[in-house]
């Protein structure tokens, strides 16, 4: 009834195997893009750019970076929270050292760095699989927070070790620093993950995703139909350090404007991020999506009915919020293991039949 | 027509009573590693603005309302807190946790709303040619390490030459600020300094103590906070470390800390910067106005501690800047950049603290355009642990302003030139 096929004929290969082949959810697509590029920037304040908004979308970014490697590729990584920091720290380096270039190519280019190092970090994963794997990424993650607190030339000799993004403008608009506007801010971060969900969600269509699912369905069936484990896991590596490099690159320029290493990109983000795929779903980019507006979201909604709406207690929203959250998290991996994103799929199949189900 | 429109913008106004009183936002932190520091503060916070409007009637007739928002110590909950609460007509914000204040300091000067940072936050804050909003008095971080370093110094008959001091701290921000002036001082005594770093929370501090026991240093300093403490002392116990030549700074010296070590903690040192106990008169006060009332913030039980001591003290400074923003301004209903001006003009007298009911408990200070950072002095206070008590050892101890002023115009310069700062006050 609301996802109707009928009618809906391809004539030709290209359109028969686009992104969303269903008429509807393609103009629920282009719907959501309108309103999120359209219409947003007009209304959205300082609040709901830097608490609610902003966070989704970096989020997300690291989101799916994650989902790259461990849902796509199979390989396992508790390394997130240190190789957001890789991002985060090259971005202050690029930003101090060369400042009258435009902030966006400093962004990239830390997602550049943060994949040479994903890329050194991955190299065990040619000899070693699964819970190994995930104790290698959590050396890389413990590894690298020391390293950025023990040298001092990372955080440029400052006192007391905090790096603190100056700011930096595009085409002469401020982007990072105090007098960034929310409607800025939030098209930033925006532009940048509409380029990259599209980017992944196209790189999982073609050859090098089917690689990526081949050697996580298994890597020695893969290897005898010609599948190069190498390239194929380096390459995961690269791109989902990419991906989170820049998200990392984000989360300290334009979302926190101050960063202390061990706090902000420490392992429980790792974990946050691994959450936020699992919840979400593995292998979607919808997924990460969900699993982000899960974990970032529902807080701050709890929060602001709680305390705000009904006046309770700081203390005991804080509380009561772990908890729903928690109790939420346990009845969805109950209710479907694989995630918001086959719950998703699932009512989108019965909202097919409805209400003509066999 | 005209007589709905002035219904309708009256029912507006009686809606919205907040914007005609005093916001003081407390951002505060009960859950969490850090709670043990962050609950006491935020109720000695709120009971001293509850006694005013209880007793007062406000600030100069207005009352204040402080919206408590919950940071968990988390700088991304803190952004959120501050963005939630900024738009309610915010006067002053005091995060209490360094991490956050770094990150609220340029946003703060954006938004034109002073940032009162009391004994923690940027040291270098206290120059106010370049920190137009922020201010630190009555001490800070290097004022702490300088009045240790001297406390041992009078120890020692004036020379620690060779002698091996320890720093343990919390691998953060807040933990890092001291190193700077510990070197400078121990280049300029002659001291060997060992850095000691503990990693957030700092529930697991086995190998940290094992290296100072195998290092045997003469003295520890300690910048810890929350669990952190309780856990290094307990553990400075355990290695049988001798109490009395351990030292934390006064984030690391509440009753909180000591009480889980027992007698083992006896004799242990931390500096403080005001008095502590329930023998000032303002308590009679607020047990009428606000114990008895039942208007007490939270459980009630951290009454008389020393970080509940604190948040009063923050609040009593911050009242006392709300006062003098009014007398300049000529009008109660204040803006937050009268605050600021407020703040700059604030002078405390021991007379006046003895007339807000806390006689010999701070030292008096009076800031000034450049000066936002005060006179630095602070007391000793050691631990007896059968009396379960706080007791100071020493006056006022001024720090070494010689080392100190020239590495806070260095910093301030280094964040002055990074933001394209000119100095004001010339």
């Amino acid at each position: 009834m609301f996802y109707r096929e009928a009618g809906d004929f391809k004539t030709s290969y290209a359109s028969d195997s686009q992104t969303f082949p269903i008429r509807f959810d393609r103009w629920r697509y282009y719907a959501i893009l309108a309103v999120a590029f359209g219409v947003v920037p007009f209304f959205i304040n300082d609040y709901w750019a830097n608490a609610v908004f902003v966070p989704f979308l970096i989020y997300a970014i690291a989101a799916i970076g994650l989902n790259i490697l461990t849902g796509y590729c199979g390989q396992v990584s508790l390394g997130t929270g240190g190789f957001m920091a890789v991002g985060a720290y090259a971005v202050y380096k690029l930003m101090t050292a060369f400042p009258d270039v435009p902030i966006l190519i400093h962004v990239l280019l830390a997602g550049g760095i943060t994949a040479a190092v994903g890329v050194l970090f991955g190299l065990p994963s040619l000899r070693i699989k699964g819970f190994y794997l995930a104790v290698a990424t959590l050396a890389a993650q413990f590894f690298l927070v020391w390293l950025f607190n023990k040298v001092p030339w990372f955080y440029n000799h400052s006192a007391s070790g905090q790096i603190s993004a100056p700011e930096r403008a595009m085409f002469g608009v401020p982007v990072t620093g105090a007098t960034a506007t929310a409607p800025v801010k939030y098209l930033f971060c925006l532009a940048i993950l509409f380029a990259l969900a599209w980017l992944a969600r196209n790189l999982t269509r073609g050859t090098l995703g089917r690689k990526w699912m081949a050697i996580r369905d298994m890597d020695i069936a893969a290897e005898i139909i010609g599948v190069n484990p190498l390239t194929t896991k380096l390459s995961a590596f690269a791109i989902s350090s990419f991906y989170i490099g820049v998200a990392g690159a984000l989360f300290f320029s334009v979302y926190l404007g101050a960063v202390e290493v061990g706090e902000a990109f420490g392992i429980q983000k790792s974990f946050l991020i691994l959450f936020m795929i699992i919840i979400g779903g593995l292998g979607s980019i919808f997924g990460s999506f969900a699993g982000a507006a899960f974990l970032v979201l529902l807080p701050v909604l709890l929060k602001n009915l709680l305390v705000g709406q009904l006046g309770w207690a700081t203390d005991l929203a804080a509380h009561v919020e772990l908890m729903i959250v928690g109790a939420l998290i346990v009845i969805f991996l109950i209710a479907e293991p694989h995630g918001l994103a086959q719950l998703w799929r699932l009512a989108k199949e019965k909202l097919r039949l409805w209400p003509f189900p066999h | 027509m005209k007589k709905t429109l002035t219904a309708l913008a009256l029912a507006i106004a009686t809606a919205t009573p907040a914007l005609a009183e005093l916001v003081v936002p407390n951002m505060s932190y009960r859950t969490g590693p850090y709670a043990p520091g962050g609950i006491p503060y935020a109720d000695g916070f709120n009971d001293y603005f509850t006694l005013l409007n209880e007793r007062d009637g406000g600030i100069g007739g207005e009352k204040v309302v402080t919206p408590e928002c919950e940071t968990a110590y988390n700088t991304e909950k803190g952004v959120e807190c501050y963005e939630a609460t900024k738009g309610g007509g915010a006067l002053v914000y005091n995060p209490l946790s360094t991490g956050i204040t770094y990150q609220l300091i340029p946003k703060v000067s954006a938004d034109k709303i002073p940032l009162y940072t009391p004994g923690y936050g940027r040291t270098s804050a206290a120059n106010g040619k370049v920190f137009e909003w922020v201010f630190n008095y009555p001490a800070n971080y290097w004022d702490g390490a300088s009045v240790a370093i001297k406390y041992l110094l009078e120890e020692n008959g004036g020379d620690l030459n060779g002698k091996k001091i320890a720093l343990v701290y919390h691998n953060s921000a807040y933990g890092k600020e001291p190193i700077r002036t510990l070197t400078e001082l121990s280049k300029k005594h002659g001291f060997t300094l060992v850095e000691v770093p503990v990693d957030h929370p700092g529930q697991e501090q086995k190998s940290q103590w094992l290296q100072i026991r195998r290092d045997k240093p003469d003295y520890v300093l300690m910048w810890g906070w929350g669990v952190m403490n309780a856990v290094a002392i307990q553990e400075a116990a355990n290695i049988k470390f001798p109490m009395e030549n351990f030292i934390g700074i006064w984030w690391s010296g509440s009753e909180n800390d000591v009480l889980p070590a027992g007698d083992g903690a006896n004799g242990y040192k931390s500096l403080a910067m005001h008095g502590t106990g329930m023998d000032y008169p303002v308590y009679d006060e607020l047990k009428k106005f606000v114990y008895d009332a039942g208007k007490s913030s939270g459980v009630g039980d951290q009454v008389g501690s020393v970080l509940y001591s604190r948040g009063m003290y923050a609040a009593l400074v911050i009242s006392e800047a709300i006062r003098k923003a009014q007398e300049l301004a000529g009008t109660p209903q204040i803006t937050a950049a009268q605050l600021r001006d407020g703040f700059e003009a604030l002078e405390i007298t021991e007379a006046r603290m003895a007339e807000l009911g806390l006689p010999d408990f701070g030292q008096p200070f009076a800031a000034s355009c450049a000066d936002h950072g005060g006179p630095g002095a602070a007391l000793l206070q050691q631990w007896d642990a059968t009396a379960k008590k706080w007791s100071l050892i020493t006056g006022f101890i001024a720090p070494d302003d010689e080392v100190l002023d020239p590495l806070i115009a260095e910093d301030s310069a280094a964040y002055a030139a990074e933001n394209k700062i000119t100095e004001r006050c010339n």
